[in-house]
């Protein structure tokens, strides 16, 4: 499929964000990056190069101070905070490197949760998240707490509730950075499914060797980017 | 295409407030017990004056409140004495069903026996009562029998219920004799006390033929009783003085006692104010307590509002759901002080032979007051929630 044809999910066009400070910190120092429908890129850069301050932006829980941010083709800077909620309720699924789960609920319950903001009735959440729960391979796991999982799957789980709502795109800020090296892979392999399944996935990694396995690869530097590849793949 | 408006159910956000509390069930509980501190005392107050107003109320149902007392307004001339015709005059009035009177014997005095030194006083009076003395004033006799028109001419005595106690008597059977006015008299019975005549409690009552024949008395009451038709009790109670004793109507007072237990009644009011006063600051503290406990939670939680956000909570929703968790803090502690002052009313009531009463006013307030206190203590560490940026919220881990 064509990347250039395609409206894409994400664009950013000469993005500046700056921490006040002496001196101020430019974390992101014009930062302009396209991600069309169905990719799978990683965006990676050594730790302090201003990839959290990407993520923030790219899932509009920050404002840029300078340049456009488009997220599925609506301009974010001209928009509500209440607008950027609806955008983050219906078209953004996070996943956190500390998962993130609410401890004493079950695996569906922490899944139905990724659509409490959607106004849908929990009878309907539920019967989403359990089938999004089969998706990621967790289906014998739906009344498990998180305590009860393994790192692994907690970080299915996290998916999963990323995924309930159907986005635009996921985002997962160091997805593996709390896992080990096996079940790291397996979460690895899980976004590449999804991946295949037509998602569109952002990997936010320091881990060259996370971000070597993925199709697209852009390189962040002290708040720019270095290198945009795009592997092809056999 | 556009994106719609994100949206947390009402019902979600009781959920999501109930569930926050759930995480931490010794800390809610610990920190609404303040709030039902403050609730069950001002329940309990109101509760058991309610109560207590209840017990006053049905005792004058029964009692009836037509009953006015007439006797000598210079009471501390212990002669004072209304005219003997003072009786025949009341009864002529129209409004006055019934007519009953005591006339205290002066200068005699009642003793267990009659080797009791003379001297050695006590408070109990000697009087002359009308054989339907009973019926006026609605008293009952405990044991024994009153007076009737034949026990009434002779040495036989009806003892008031403290009277019987001074004196150590509780049997009646006939061959109790007491030593009155230099004769013995027989203990024919002993009345229970007496709410709307209280003064018959430390009397000694004789017949009136026996007290003027034995102890020569004069014949002249001391207080008159009457019972009045209900709609009429101001103006009979205008008249009275001017017919007990037209010669000197300013020497006579008219007073109706089932004013005095009402006002009885009413006398715990300064201490129920203060006591409710008390039981506002245990909910002033206990709001604050809650108040604590929530900016707490807030900035424990600061990962919670981060994700909530990312999953596309407004400010709005944030702000609620930790304001509904204040209130429900709150409530759990109003519910549970209700409870406790319920509790607290009943076991008082009953320990007291009263009948409960709770007036629902008192619910719908102690209701009223959990909600507004939760309110005022949540809304501060929810606004400052609300206000949180979504990204320090992620990154505090
Ligand atoms: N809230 C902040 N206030 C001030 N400086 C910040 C803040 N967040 C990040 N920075 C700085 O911005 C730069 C980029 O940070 P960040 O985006 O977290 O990088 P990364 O995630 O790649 O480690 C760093 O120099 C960091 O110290
Ligand atoms: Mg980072």
């Amino acid at each position: 499929m064509s990347v250039t044809t395609a409206e894409p999910v994400i664009r950013l066009r000469g993005v500046h964000r700056r921490y006040p400070g002496r001196p101020p910190v430019r974390a992101l120092d014009g930062v302009s990056l396209s991600v069309a429908p169905g990719e799978l890129v990683a965006i990676v850069g050594p730790s302090g190069s201003g990839k959290s301050t990407l993520l923030n932006i790219l899932g509009t829980l920050d404002r840029a101070d300078a340049g456009e941010v488009r997220i599925d083709g609506r301009d974010v800077g001209a928009l509500s905070d209440k607008q950027l909620s609806a955008l983050r309720a219906h078209r953004i699924g996070f996943v956190f490197q500390q998962f993130f789960l609410s401890p004493g609920v079950s695996a569906l319950d922490n899944v139905a949760d990724g659509l409490l903001y959607t106004g849908l009735s929990l009878r309907e959440r539920r019967r989403r998240a359990a089938r999004t729960l089969a998706r990621v391979g967790l289906a014998d796991r739906v009344r498990h707490r998180p305590n009860e999982l393994s790192g692994g799957q907690r970080q299915r789980v996290a998916v999963a509730r990323a995924l309930v709502g159907r986005p635009s795109f996921l985002l997962a800020d160091e997805p593996t950075g709390a896992l080990d090296s096996a079940s790291g892979a397996a979460v690895l392999k899980l976004l590449h499914e999804l991946h295949d399944g037509g998602t569109t996935v952002i990997v936010i990694t320091h881990d060259h060797g996370v971000a070597a396995e993925l199709p697209r690869q852009v390189h962040i530097l002290d708040g720019r980017i270095e290198s945009d590849e795009t592997l092809e793949l056999v | 295409m556009s994106t719609p408006r994100s949206r947390l159910r009402p019902r979600d956000t009781v959920r999501v407030a109930f569930s926050g509390l759930r995480a931490r069930p010794l800390r809610a509980v610990l920190s609404a017990l303040g709030i039902a501190v403050g609730i069950a005392a001002m329940v309990a107050v109101v509760g058991i004056s309610a109560s207590s107003r209840e017990q006053v109320n049905q005792q004058l149902d029964a009692l009836g409140t037509n009953l006015l007392t007439v006797a000598p307004s210079q009471s501390f001339v212990s002669t004072a004495q209304l005219p003997a015709a003072s009786v025949d005059m009341v009864a002529r009035l129209d409004d006055v069903e019934s007519v009953s009177a005591v006339g205290i014997v002066p200068d005699a005095a009642v003793y267990r026996s009659d080797e009791i030194d003379p001297n050695q006083t006590n408070a109990i009076a000697v009087s002359a009562a009308r054989t339907d003395l009973l019926d006026t004033v609605s008293a009952t006799v405990a044991s024994g029998r009153w007076l009737d028109d034949v026990l009434s001419a002779f040495p036989v005595v009806v003892l008031g219920s403290d009277t019987a106690e001074l004196l150590g008597i509780s049997r009646t059977e006939g061959d109790v004799q007491v030593w009155l006015g230099g004769e013995w008299f027989t203990v024919a019975g002993v009345l229970d006390p007496v709410p709307l005549a209280p003064e018959l409690d430390t009397s000694a009552l004789i017949g009136w033929p026996a007290a003027e024949s034995l102890l020569g008395f004069d014949g002249a009451p001391t207080t008159v009783y009457q019972r009045v038709a209900e709609g009429a009790i101001d103006e009979v109670r205008t008249l009275l003085p001017a017919t007990v004793d037209p010669a000197a109507p300013e020497e006579v007072a008219v007073s109706r006692p089932s004013d005095a237990l009402a006002a009885q009644a009413a006398t715990d009011e300064t201490l129920t104010t203060l006591l409710l006063a008390l039981g506002g600051v245990a909910l002033l503290v206990g709001g604050i307590g809650v108040a604590n406990t929530m900016v707490i939670a807030v900035l424990e939680r600061r990962s919670e509002v981060g994700l909530r956000r990312a999953l596309g909570a407004t400010r709005a929703h944030i702000r609620r759901q930790f304001l509904g968790e204040s209130v429900l803090l709150a409530a759990l502690g109003g519910g549970g002080g209700a409870l406790l002052g319920g509790a607290a009313t009943a076991a008082f009531a009953s320990s007291r032979d009263w009948p409960f009463a709770l007036p629902v006013w008192v619910l719908a307030g102690a209701a009223g007051a959990t909600i507004v206190v939760g309110a005022l203590a949540g809304a501060y560490p929810a606004a400052r929630a609300a206000r949180m940026p979504p990204t320090a919220a992620l990154s505090a881990v």
